[in-house]
This record gives structure tokens, sequence and C-alpha cells, in this order.
């Protein structure tokens, strides 16, 4: 295995995602291995992300690695005004792989180029954030235990949702029917839909959850920004429609399971977490397995 | 010189001829090429002239002037049916229509703000998904910068 760069899903074939899938299922039966033993993981984190940062960290620790890095730009040098290129090459002298989070878009695909070292993109500004789409697909498979043929509705912002982005196209090479449902301020860009129809992946476009929870495998919630809206009141009059609560689950498939990237705010109910269609904080833990297995996969150690 | 062609824009002896330009960017050629700084050579152009295939087009004329790839490649960004003829003693030696390539480095600034090729001293990189109506997807950000969009750097 030569060891490469994850930085876009779109630079996964299928095979590499079911390698990968595969992998994390090892590491969750068997979580701690000593294969990083001696190496040295840095993580970049020019802006804060507490949660996929220790994520990462946990990942590495749990294999024996070790870490060095920075948890903001204020506490790296480019605070000092060091460019982007030259801090990923000044870095690359000290570890064995690079894990960069940066506000910026198409930080992650530089860094590959600046260095020999694999680089594992942890969030490009609005572009990719492929561990978490990666995570997203481990998740739907365990509760699934298939990824081709299923029914997926999506919810709330799909209009700046990097995850949701990413997860159509890493899902679009597995038949999927797709139901988006969104505010009208908030629905998925043409690309997506062109996207889809070239690939003869049936999909439908809706502004009310009621339906497409019902007919859903996985119901995937996003966040809906206020920040998004132009018009304040606009905002106040849809955010209640796409809050999901546990009496709308009464209808749903036996199998059904509630994904979310997390951090929630208001947009799953919290009588929702008890209910056994939760999976969001079972998500979040399977994030260390494909995590683990990502680290492996690029270091070419499995 | 066949006898009694008539020349709206006179014949250059060595040089290059840029002809089927839209008549609506000749002006953005020139500045793109930089002609408008070029001291030494002499320069002809003329537009709105009739054409057949274009509706009105210009044509621009360089004396001993040969561009390279880069350039050519700019042009076909912005008049993508212009044809490009090599004269050498008043003859035309070379003939080429300008034909996009199928990626782009470092003519075409991103039209993403936040793409890493606006804050870096690094070469812009495009594939080209589209030729006909011009769509670039930037090797960095991902991001589409199309025709109305595009900027030459």
């Amino acid at each position: 295995m030569v060891s490469k760069s994850l930085v876009s899903i779109t630079d996964c074939t299928k095979e590499e995602y079911l390698r990968i899938l595969n992998l994390a299922k090892e590491f969750e039966a068997n979580p701690h291995q000593n294969i990083l033993n001696g190496k040295i993981v840095a993580t970049l984190f020019f802006e804060p992300s507490t949660r996929t940062r220790l994520s990462f960290e946990s990942a590495v620790l749990r294999l024996g690695g070790r870490i060095i890095g920075f948890s903001e730009a204020s506490s790296s040098s480019s605070s000092k005004g060091e460019t982007f290129s030259d801090t990923i090459r000044t870095v690359s002298n000290y570890c064995d792989l690079l894990i960069i989070r940066h506000p910026l878009e198409g930080t992650a695909r530089l860094a590959s180029e600046l260095t020999s070292l694999p680089v594992i993109n942890a969030g490009d500004g609005s572009n990719q954030h492929p561990t978490q789409t990666l995570l997203d697909m481990y998740s739907i498979q365990k509760t699934q235990g298939r990824l081709d043929n299923l029914t997926l509705t999506l919810v709330g912002d799909l209009k700046y949702g990097r995850t949701v982005h990413s997860l159509i196209m890493a899902m679009a090479t597995f038949k999927p029917v797709f139901y988006f449902v969104s505010p009208e301020e908030l629905k998925l860009p043409d690309d997506y839909r062109v996207f889809l129809k070239q690939n003869n992946i049936e999909y439908h476009e809706t502004t009310q959850l009621p339906h497409a929870m019902k007919v859903a495998d996985i119901v995937y919630m996003t966040r809906v920004q206020r920040e998004r809206f132009l018009d304040p009141m606009e905002y106040e009059k849809t955010k209640n429609a796409y809050i999901l609560k546990a009496e709308m689950l009464s209808d749903t498939k036996p199998n059904m399971k509630v994904l979310h990237p997390l951090p929630r705010i208001n947009e799953i109910s919290t009588d929702v977490d008890s209910t056994d269609k939760a999976y969001y904080f079972q998500q979040a833990l399977n994030g260390v397995y494909t995590r683990q297995a990502i680290i492996s996969h690029v270091l070419g150690l499995k | 010189m066949k006898e009694g062609k008539h020349f709206k824009v006179s014949a250059i002896k060595n040089g290059t001829v840029i002809d089927h330009i839209p008549s609506k960017t000749v002006f953005k050629v020139i500045s793109i090429l930089n002609l408008d700084k070029l001291e030494d050579k002499m320069i002809t152009f003329g537009s709105n002239f009739e054409s057949k295939k274009l509706g009105s087009k210009g044509i621009i004329k360089i004396s001993d002037k040969y561009f390279d790839r880069e350039d050519i490649d700019k042009i076909s960004l912005i008049a993508p049916q212009a044809k490009i003829s090599i004269i050498k003693d008043y003859e035309v030696v070379h003939k080429e229509v300008v034909e996009i390539p199928d990626k782009i480095v470092g003519i075409v600034k991103c039209i993403n703000p936040n793409c890493i090729s606006n804050h870096e001293k690094i070469q812009s990189k495009f594939l080209v998904l589209s030729k006909e109506d011009v769509s670039l997807k930037c090797h960095y950000c991902e991001k589409i910068t199309s025709q109305t969009d595009l900027n030459l750097i």
C-alpha cells in the first residue's frame, strides 16, 4: 500500500470507500492497536473545531501514535504572518502525517502538493470534509446492513451544507433514492441536481417533512442557521417546520435511524434522544473508528 | 498575394494575425495580450467587420511578434473561434483555430474569494468541464468559474 492523501471525497473510488469502511469495522472490534507506535501525527487546526480535533486525536492515541499541533491559528506562526505554504513545508519536517483544518477552501489540496507526507483534510472552508462523509457512510452501513438501494432523506440546510453535498456525491455510487427536505431559501444547488440527473438517480424535493420521514431508511438532519436567511421573519416562520420531534417517529420504518453531523442546536428535539431511532451519538463514536481506518489507510499500515 | 484582394487591415511581412475575434472582445484580446504595452512592434487592428460566421468580427495583426501557448490559451477563453496565422515573408506558414485546453494553469483567477489560490502566491489551476459555455472547476476549492465570471490574470 503506497501512502496517499485524503483531500476530497470525489478522489475516492467505490473500492476505496468499501476498503475504509471494512477497516473501520475492524477497528470497532479491536480499537486499541499499536500500529502508529513511533509515529508523530500533526493536527494543524487553523480554525477551532474541538469535536473534529478530539475525534482525530482519540483515533491517533488509540493507535499508539503521538500528536503535535495547534488548535487555532492564533497559536500558530500564521498569526505572525507566515504563509500557509511555509507552515506546511516546515511542519512536514516534524511528523509522519498531516491532519489539516482551515477556514479557506483548497488548503488541504495545496498542502498535499507541498509535502511528500500524506495529508488528511479535516475540513477546508465550505468545500470538503471527507472524514465526516466516510463516518456517515459507516453509520449508514452499520445500521442498515448495506449501502445499496437505500432511501435517504436529507433535511435542513441543503444549500450550504457541506456534509450533505459530500454525502450525496459519495452515496450516488450505491443507487439510492433521495428525498431533499428544505425551505425554498435553502434548496439544493443546481450543480447537484444536474449531477443526479446525469447519473439517473431518483430524487424528490419537498418543503414538507412528514412523507419523506415515512419512506426513509435514513433521516439525515442538519442545522438551519439563522444567518443564512436574508429576512429574519422568514427564518422565524420556517425554522419550526424542520424540527424533528419524538411524536413524528411513530409512522416511520422500523429500520429507520436519525443521523446528524453535530453539533445539534434545536433541530432535533431532546425527546428523540431516548428513542431507538436516535443514532447521532453512536455516529460520533463511529467517527473515531472511521478516522482510525483512514489514518492507517493513508499511511499504508493496513 | 492574390491580385484584387482588398485588405481592410493591411498585410504584414512577418508576425501574427488573429482573425475571427468577436467584435465585442477585440479590445479585451488586446488587453490580455498586453498589446497596449507593446512599444516596439507595429500593430494594426480593425473591428466591426462583416462576418458570415460571427456576424461581426475583428482582426489584429502584430508585426514581428509570435505568441506562446499560454497566450494562445488566453485568447481561446475569450475568443473561442479565433484563428491564428503565423506570417513569414507575407506567406501564411502556420494556421490554427484556437482551442480551449483541458486544463488551465495560471491564467484565470478563481471566482471564489475564499479559495486559497487567491490568498497564497500560487498558480491557479482549473479543470475545464465545458468548452462551449466555458465552465472551469478550480483544482483547489472545487468551485466553478463560468464564462460570465471569467477574470484573466
